[in-house]
């Protein structure tokens, strides 16, 4: 057909390109005017990249003495107006852990992203892994609610972290976007038409003063004050009533603990994401997510061009999980694979959604990627 | 944006403190109230940071913004308010033991020499937690943890915070009338301000030490440490404000770079090739620019390197993959074709040689080209070239001799990608061309 030749003969621009850039860019695009970070393999490219980049556009990065003081300099900068980007890799979410905690309490909007690299302790600092996924769930005390995003593409972790930070202006809360050594580092050609961006809506003014917090409805989220806009603000990470004064008056407690969950519960259908590529006559499921899904695409469509039926959802969202997505595409399936690089962390998320259902796990903990040979080879 | 309104008689609230009869903070809050009223500043626009502790509980008294966070951190979040809004006063609170927990903040706090004011409010243990010794407890003293006599030294926050830069430090007690003088005048300092204020904790270090405001003076003399203002540094350039006067407006660097499709290749299935060499041969720039090439010739390239943590010694390796359709997974095991230029890159990939096929190609600089492999086995030699390379040449001119020999793509898109590197675009054209006499002679 002429047309599809003249298609060839002009495809869109292309760019070579890896998955941390594409981080940035969105990071910018969405408004992040505040960067703190520390030098940690494979993260490190995203802090070099934020602290070129922020004093061109008004910004400010800094790179913090540790893991701890740079959190805690992105969720005072944010109290200050700021919106905020930090990125790290496991061992320094382990720092980040109680600093996570005080911008659930204090209902932080905040962007944290998990470059994972091969743990536990120092591990493997170049090598890939995905061993964080529960890790970044209960990674704080007290086990509330967290939202992460899971790219599985360089335009994927363009437009989940513009996603993120929307989601984390929406719910006022810590939102991580989880990706791994081979999708920040690893060049990749992508098409720009690719790259969808997000409108991440603008920070609302609060309509009345004094009352940083609201419990009631338990899911409503109020909107943000900060400081240096006329009035004064209160922020604690104490249990606190509406004014955020230190408080044990249980009925308000509850109410405070009750509405950290229900903000994110009640709301899971604005934050649950996930590509389902269904064949109605599969009788196996793949569920993927990072760079793993990568294999798994590429797995579906060889078995498919063999004559083989291979069903596949890949999860831009891990937490919450989506259970409606995950139900709705392994009805008719007989069998459901989780290919994941750790010993099956997802896998426990899948069996709890699908009780009675055929879940195994393709595990790999040796710093290679699963190839979507071993995929093909599991649910053969 | 500080706004000047009619000065208020007081920034506390109407709260009554809850301190213990004879504790020292009431006293230090006091004094904060009376820097606070002198200064005059809208209390929206002076952030109380405070720390954990009974000191922790300060904030709730004064009608100012508030930050209320972790034990030790209170200096991060007061950094942060300060480089975001540094219009606002932010005034830290925190006790002995905050300076011990975040005792890496506050010496780096000091060091940028960020323009917070730190209130320490230092009575020698944990006063919430039970009176435990901290970093400031007088040798020899007795706490609920050290029932010996405490064996350690304690920490000379003035003077830590000092050598490091720090652009105001006073040492003084909750008993001394000119504390509120003090507290305005670290606040109107522009760098970092710390106050060391020596008070008593009436529930513990008083009781277990027999501890009195006369004592202060005899651990000052024993340590022969110095009261009063120990450092002023106006000279020294506040951080938020030597940022934004150091902050130019540019262009991004991160933003997309197309690479326009000029050239077409016949590559019809994915190939890929594992470029192995050393550091210093500029191997992953060499292969990124054959990327680049690829995709002007309408092809998806991905590459994933390999090196050591040493980035200046040892192994550089690159897989290239290339194939006529977007690509998803870009991993490889054993690759099409291996070109090997050092023993370092002969080492790493050597597992490799006897896994190759028949039909893929190992092309080797003529120094580690005495190998077995099933493959075919071909010598680049770079004495071949009419321009005398360099090692720094290596990793690009190798690429550019194997993609005209396995055929790629048209190596016009090599000299293309060259020519479009900016200030670099000569000395790459003639290490590309360089790299296709190599190839040329090769075949």
């Amino acid at each position: 057909m002429p047309q599809a030749m003249d298609q060839r003969a002009t495809p869109p621009p292309r760019e070579y390109t890896d998955g941390s850039t594409a981080i940035v860019r969105a990071a910018l695009e969405a408004g992040c005017n505040f960067f703190a970070g520390y030098p940690i393999t494979p993260a490190s490219p995203i802090l070099t990249m934020m602290m070129r980049e922020m004093p061109r556009v008004g910004g400010i990065a800094v790179q913090g003495e540790d893991e701890i003081a740079s959190i805690g300099m992105c969720i005072g900068a944010v109290m200050a107006g700021a919106r905020a980007l930090t990125a790290t890799s496991g061992p320094g979410i382990s720092l980040y852990s109680e600093n996570l905690g005080l911008a659930v309490m204090g209902e932080i909007p905040l962007v944290v992203v998990d470059v994972q690299r091969l743990g536990p302790a120092t591990g493997g600092a170049t090598t890939v892994g995905q061993g964080d996924v529960q890790f970044v769930r209960w990674g704080t005390s007290g086990g509330y609610p967290i939202i992460a995003l899971a790219p599985s593409s360089v335009p994927e972790c363009y437009h989940l972290t513009m996603k993120a930070f929307d989601l984390a202006e929406r719910f006022r809360c810590p939102v991580f976007l989880l990706t791994d050594k081979e999708l920040n580092m690893t060049m990749a050609t992508v098409a720009l038409d690719a790259y969808r961006p997000v409108d991440v809506r603008p920070r609302p003014r609060a309509e009345e003063p004094g009352r940083p917090y609201r419990y009631t409805p338990a899911e409503d989220v109020p909107p943000l004050r900060h400081y240096g806009a006329g009035e004064t603000v209160r922020f604690t990470g104490s249990t606190h009533d509406e004014r955020a004064f230190i408080t044990k008056h249980p009925p308000t407690v509850d109410a405070l603990n009750r509405h950290l969950a229900a903000k994110i519960e009640e709301h899971r259908d604005e934050i649950e994401m996930a590509a389902a590529d269904l064949d109605p006559r599969a009788e196996t499921l793949v569920v993927s997510y990072g760079v793993t899904a990568g294999a798994a695409r590429e797995a579906v469509r060889r078995s498919r061009a063999g004559g083989a039926p291979l069903s596949s959802v890949v999860l831009q969202t891990l937490w919450p999980v989506p259970e409606a997505t995950l139900r709705r595409a392994a009805t008719g399936v007989r069998r459901v694979l989780v290919p994941e690089l750790n010993l099956g962390q997802y896998r426990r998320e899948v069996e709890r959604v699908l009780p009675g259902m055929d879940v195994s796990g393709l595990n790999r903990v040796d710093g290679e990627m699963i190839t979507p040979e071993q995929i093909l080879e599991a649910v053969r | 944006m500080t706004t000047t309104i009619t000065p208020l008689a007081t920034y506390r609230n109407d709260l009554p403190y809850p301190f213990c009869p004879g504790c020292g903070h009431s006293p230090i809050l006091d004094a904060l109230n009376a820097a606070l009223v002198n200064r005059g500043t809208d209390p929206a626009n002076v952030v109380i940071v405070s720390d954990i502790g009974c000191s922790g509980l300060s904030d709730q008294y004064f009608i100012t913004s508030a930050f209320h966070g972790l034990h030790g951190r209170s200096i991060t979040y007061a950094t942060g308010i300060k480089l975001a809004r540094p219009d606002l006063d932010v005034v830290v609170v925190m006790g002995d033991g905050g300076t011990g927990i975040g005792g890496a903040h506050l010496l780096n706090a000091a060091r940028r020499n960020i323009g917070i004011t730190v209130l320490v409010f230092n009575n020698f243990n944990f006063g919430m937690t039970g009176g435990q010794h901290s970093t400031t407890t007088p040798a020899g003293a007795f706490t609920s943890t050290t029932s010996t006599g405490n064996l350690e030294r304690p920490l000379d926050i003035c003077g830590t915070v000092a050598v490091n830069g720090a652009g105001y430090v006073w040492r003084g007690t909750s008993f001394d009338a000119d504390l509120p003088d003090r507290i305005a005048e670290a606040m109107d300092a522009d760098g970092f301000a710390l106050l060391d204020i020596w008070e008593l904790c009436t529930a513990y270090f008083v009781r277990s030490n027999k501890y009195t405001r006369r004592a202060f003076q005899t651990t000052l003399d024993e340590l022969g440490w110095p009261a009063g203002i120990i450092q002023q540094r106006p000279d020294l350039p506040e951080y938020a404000a030597a940022y934004r006067a150091a902050a130019k407006p540019g262009r991004s660097s991160v933003s997309a770079a197309p690479i326009p499709v000029t050239q077409r290749s016949t590559l019809d299935r994915r190939y890929t090739l594992l470029v192995a060499g050393s550091a210093g041969g500029r191997v992953r720039s060499g292969v990124r620019l054959t990327a680049q090439a690829a995709i002007r010739s309408g092809l998806y390239a991905a590459q994933a390197d390999d090196y050591p943590i040493t980035v200046r010694s040892g192994h550089s390796l690159s897989t290239l993959v290339l194939s006529p359709a977007p690509l998803d997974f870009a991993g490889v095991g054993v690759p099409d074709a291996l070109v090997i230029l050092s023993e370092d890159g002969l080492a790493k990939s050597k597992a490799l040689l006897p896994r190759l096929s028949p039909e893929s190609l190992v092309m080797a600089f003529p120094d580690v080209a005495a190998l077995e492999t099933p493959a075919r086995l071909m010598v680049l030699d770079p004495g071949v070239s009419s321009t005398r390379l360099a090692r720094a040449d290596h990793g690009l001119a190798a690429c550019a001799a194997a993609v005209s020999i396995l055929g790629l793509f048209p190596t016009a898109a090599l000299v293309e990608a060259a020519a479009a590197s900016g200030r670099l675009a000569e000395e790459l054209g003639k290490v590309v061309a360089a790299g296709l006499e190599i190839g040329a002679a090769a075949r």
